[in-house]
């Protein structure tokens, strides 16, 4: 099942930065990397649920701002020798307007 | 189609430059790697602890033949390459294969030197250079009982220690009065003559060999005084040549060995050449840390980025020899220009020898302790003036003060040790880590462990470990590069910023040829502040480029919540502002306020949409961002001083005040705090901050370089001035070249200690031309820099993505 929802204007989320998108359950941060491409994952660091929103994101992924893990934006995992893993949601970008899909 | 590259010796220096290139340039070339040893490329260091039994020859491999096979390189193991056409640009094996190249890398090693006395030929003569070497050795341990090694040098003892092990009786035939004299001077050598006879190693010193004997195989050697030995092996251990004769017989320029440029490049450009068998700048090596520089360089050039210089090395050396501890570095013999500091200790069995020119440490031989040899070898490195610290030099970077690493030595350290106490990391851990994932490098170590990855301040002793793990394997790095990212080092950074005027990350990334599209959290964080510091007036200030509290401007906390901490300006409040403070405390139902340790108070626990509120009211009573969270100016803590204290001699209050007005909101390469006090009783705690004021009578006494914190330091005395106005200026001089000078995320403390109390001195103190440079700097850069963050986004909505959901999904 599929249930996209439009979050807002690709220019609202600054490049290599992020946004977050609240829901009754839980915060899906969206990203906007340095080449434009946009990806959605659960705010949640899979180390101690640091916001990975308020990361520094570089290539496609995102090191969080509590202790310094590196997620992969594309499959939610962490990367190197961590592991762990936090929720991917499919986005995409039509015509400057960024949706995603909560599934 | 590909440019195909063909490297000749399947060895250590070839194999490190292919790997060089493949991190940095995967899918440039079609790689072909010719060898003439059977096997995949191991590490050849470690053929000695094989020989004596403490690893296994699957223990050193370093690229296995599946290596080749997953990197899509083509293996010509057991192939000797006889002959190169530079026309055809081919490359002929023995067995007849040919391979066309559009560069070819030769790195074809040295051989040993067998002395070309009557008999080197019989059976039972050997070098020490190879598998098959290790093999004849540990063969022949099972059959015969005696052997001989000519050649008291490092690879001799190393062989002769092995043999041994093997239950052998091993006599060191050597020409000279001392062992290892290339690397020792007459005392260390006599030392490590009497460790090794109380192992039971036998040795003929001033002999020479005139002729081995036996027929067929050997039997013995007869010596040139007449006088002869009984052996059933002779491993000749006496040097090595640069294995040119490939390159010569192709006509390339050789002398030594085959001399190359700066860039590894032969003379032919299509040849580069690197490890034993070039010559470079007339010096040709033996040790694998010179190659390794040799195959970095040689890499970024076969990959043509064009950048790196190879300038030649300083080597080290330490004997493998289970129970003795032996280091030694440069120059040790020193001249008439040169002063020695010796420490000698013979029952310990301790023994250290420093050498010194112009205040710079240019060799040092250790013997029995040599805990310090990284240190001492590091210091050659960098060239450091030692000025500062010549009465603690002989002594080690132990006994250099709190805040030196140093202090336990690895070895005795127990493996429960806390060696990280930020993520709980153990000696143990951190030595299982590198042994059994083959860890080589300090990034390795702290991506697999953790261990030095957060505060960073047990670096130094991750690093010892890494080394005594290791063993001579591992490579001090010399200028560090600052991050993956890079091979550049932060001064070779700064350096193109100023010189070649680089605004932007960007800009910077591009002229440097960064090795990732938008770098890493360091480099991004540390160029962010580099492009700044440098060019304050048009350097863009890239807010992606910045930890979230500097982007939001309030510090994260351990639940995503953040605090918020108004500046009190030196420590001073007034009821308004309590009010203020309570004021939001209430209606924005703060649950903790805490009386900081930086004398003011912290709000806790603020959801991030709330903050500008929060700010917005706390602006309107007129207090602003107290920089609480910042790689920036802190707080200025005071005492009551001439005011109210009865012992108060300057109004200290009023000068903290000052110091806080002029410095706030700048940012620095790490957090800066400052206090005055009114006396020397100091209430204040202005010597353990990174800039401190003790009013005295006669005026006051300026201290830098302190911080509380992981590792206390005390501050250094700068100078004594008169007037405030001279506190003020050398305040904003000394920031100023710290601002400038330091590493990004590197705080005083560690800053004077790394560039040396003088040079700050010789800045700020001794050069009014300098100081006022300086001081002016900082005043212009402070015009652009002294904006209240925090009303930017309250009141004027700066930013205000930073603080809204973009959307909220109903359920
Ligand atoms: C708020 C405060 C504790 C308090 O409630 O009293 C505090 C809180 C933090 N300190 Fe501190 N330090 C506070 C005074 C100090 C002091 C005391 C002082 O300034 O006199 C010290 C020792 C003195 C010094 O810095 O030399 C201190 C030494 C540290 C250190 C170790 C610095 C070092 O060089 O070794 C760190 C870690 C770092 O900066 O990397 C640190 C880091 C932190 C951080 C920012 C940790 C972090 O990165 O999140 C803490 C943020 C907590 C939060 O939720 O906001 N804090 N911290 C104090 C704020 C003072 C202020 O008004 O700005
Ligand atoms: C026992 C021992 C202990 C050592 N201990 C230390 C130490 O503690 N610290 C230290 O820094 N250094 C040490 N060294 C020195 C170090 O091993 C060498 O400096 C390093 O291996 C040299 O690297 P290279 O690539 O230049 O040569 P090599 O590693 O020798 O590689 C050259 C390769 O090229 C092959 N080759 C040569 N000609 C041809 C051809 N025509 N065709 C095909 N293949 C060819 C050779 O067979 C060899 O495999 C030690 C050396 C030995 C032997
Ligand atoms: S000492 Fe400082 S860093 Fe440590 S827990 Fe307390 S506030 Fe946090
Ligand atoms: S919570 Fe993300 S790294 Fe710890």
């Amino acid at each position: 099942m599929s249930n996209w929802i439009e979050v807002g204007q690709l220019d609202d989320i600054p490049k290599q930065g992020s946004r977050v998108v609240k829901t009754s359950d839980y915060n899906i941060a969206v990203f906007r990397t340095v080449n434009d491409e946009v990806f959605a994952i659960k705010d949640e660091c899979p180390h101690k649920q640091g916001p990975l929103s308020q990361g520094i994101v570089h290539d496609r992924k995102v090191t969080c701002p509590l202790h310094n893990w590196t997620i992969s934006l594309e499959s939610g995992e962490a990367l190197g020798p961590d592991e762990g893993c936090t929720n991917v949601f499919v986005a995409k970008v039509e015509n400057g307007v960024v949706s995603i899909d909560l599934g | 189609m590909k440019e195909k590259l063909v490297m000749i010796g399947n060895g250590m220096a070839g194999m490190r430059t292919i790997e060089e290139l493949l991190k940095i340039a995967p899918d440039m070339y079609d790689i072909t790697v010719f060898g003439d040893e059977p096997y995949g490329n191991y590490n050849r260091i470690l053929l000695s602890p094989v020989l004596a039994g403490e690893k296994t020859i699957d223990d050193i491999m370093l690229n296995t033949l599946d290596w080749y096979e997953e990197n899509n390189i083509k293996l010509h193991a057991g192939k000797k390459v006889t002959e190169i056409n530079r026309i055809a640009r081919t490359v002929t094996a023995e067995d007849g294969t040919v391979e066309e190249y559009d560069r070819l890398l030769i790195a074809t090693g040295s051989t040993p030197f067998i002395i070309p006395v009557p008999g080197h030929d019989k059976e039972g003569v050997i070098s020490f250079r190879d598998i098959k070497d290790v093999d004849i050795m540990l063969d022949a341990a099972k059959k015969y009982k005696h052997a001989t090694v000519i050649g008291g040098g490092l690879l001799g003892l190393e062989a002769a220690n092995g043999m041994m092990q093997h239950g052998m009786k091993v006599t060191v035939v050597h020409l000279g009065d001392t062992l290892m004299e290339r690397q020792l001077d007459k005392v260390a050598g006599k030392m490590l003559k009497n460790s090794l006879e109380e192992k039971g190693m036998d040795f003929r010193m001033e002999a020479q060999t005139a002729e081995i004997t036996g027929n067929g195989r050997v039997t013995g050697i007869k010596f040139a005084d007449g006088s002869s030995l009984d052996t059933d092996l002779v491993v000749m251990a006496v040097g090595i040549r640069p294995n040119i004769e490939l390159a010569q017989k192709a006509g390339l320029h050789c002398e030594r060995g085959i001399v190359v440029n700066d860039t590894l490049q032969t003379y032919d450009p299509r040849i580069y050449s690197v490890g034993e068998c070039v010559q470079h700048r007339g010096n040709t090596y033996g040790l694998v840390a010179p190659l390794f520089e040799m195959a970095k360089v040689c890499a970024n050039h076969l990959a043509h980025m064009g950048i790196g210089l190879y300038e030649g090395s300083v080597t080290s050396t330490k004997l493998k020899v289970t129970g003795i501890d032996l280091f030694s570095a440069g120059d040790f013999t020193g001249n008439e220009d040169t002063e020695e500091m010796i420490m000698q200790d013979a029952t310990s069995g301790l023994y250290k020898k420093l050498v010194l020119q112009n205040n710079k440490l240019i060799g040092a031989v250790l013997y029995g302790d040599t805990k310090e040899g990284a240190w001492y070898f590091q210091l050659m490195r960098t060239g450091q003036d030692i000025s500062d610290l010549r009465d603690k030099l002989l002594f080690g970077e132990s006994h250099l003060g709190d805040s030196g690493h140093g202090g336990d030595h690895i070895g005795q350290m127990s493996d429960d040790t806390e060696i990280c106490g930020c993520n709980g990391v153990c000696k143990g851990d951190i030595v299982k880590a590198i042994t059994t994932e083959g860890l080589f490098t300090l990034d390795e170590v702290r991506a697999h462990t953790k261990a030095s990855a957060s505060c960073g301040s047990c670096t130094g002793l991750v690093e010892q470990i890494l080394e005594f793990t290791l063993g001579s394997d591992y490579e001090a790095p010399e200028a560090k590069p600052m991050c993956k990212c890079t091979d550049h080092s932060h001064e070779e950074v700064r350096e193109a910023i100023r010189e070649r005027k680089l605004t932007t990350i960007n800009d910077v990334r591009r002229a440097l040829n960064w090795k990732t599209e938008d770098g890493c959290p360091a480099c991004r964080m540390a160029l962010n502040y580099y492009v700044q510091s440098a060019w304050h007036n048009e350097a863009q200030d890239d807010p992606q480029s910045r930890f979230i509290n500097e982007r939001a401007h309030a510090n994260i906390q351990k639940d995503g919540r953040y605090s918020v901490i108004p500046r009190m300006w030196g420590g001073m409040t007034t009821p308004d502002e309590l009010r203020a403070i309570a004021n939001v405390a209430e209606k924005y139902e703060i649950k903790d306020v805490h009386l900081t340790g930086g004398q003011r108070i912290g709000l806790y626990g603020v959801e991030k949409e709330v903050l500008p509120k929060i700010w917005a009211d706390l602006n309107e009573a007129g207090m602003v961002s107290g920089h609480a969270y910042g790689k920036a100016m802190r707080t200025v803590k005071t005492c009551v001083g001439k005011q109210w204290c009865r012992f108060g001699t300057q109004d200290s209050t009023a000068l903290g005040i000052k110091l806080e007005e002029l410095t706030w909101a700048s940012w620095m390469p790490h957090k800066f705090k400052l206090a005055v006090s009114g006396c020397p009783r100091n209430c204040a705690e202005a010597t353990i901050k990174d800039f401190g004021v003790v009013c005295v009578d006669s005026g006051y006494e300026l201290h830098i370089g302190g911080n509380g914190g992981i590792k206390v330091r005390a501050t250094d005395l700068l100078c004594n001035v008169a007037t405030e106005e001279e506190v003020l200026e050398y305040c904003g001089a000394f920031i100023q070249f710290y601002r400038e000078d330091a590493h990004y995320l590197e705080r005083t403390a560690p800053w004077v200690e790394r560039i040396g109390f003088s040079r700050i001195e010789d800045t700020v103190v001794k050069n009014e031309e300098k100081r006022k440079h300086y001081y002016k700097r900082f005043l212009e850069a402070q015009k652009i820099a002294q904006v209240d963050p925090w009303k930017e986004r309250a009141v004027d909505g700066k930013a205000r993505h930073e603080f809204e959901t973009i959307k909220v999904v109903q359920a």
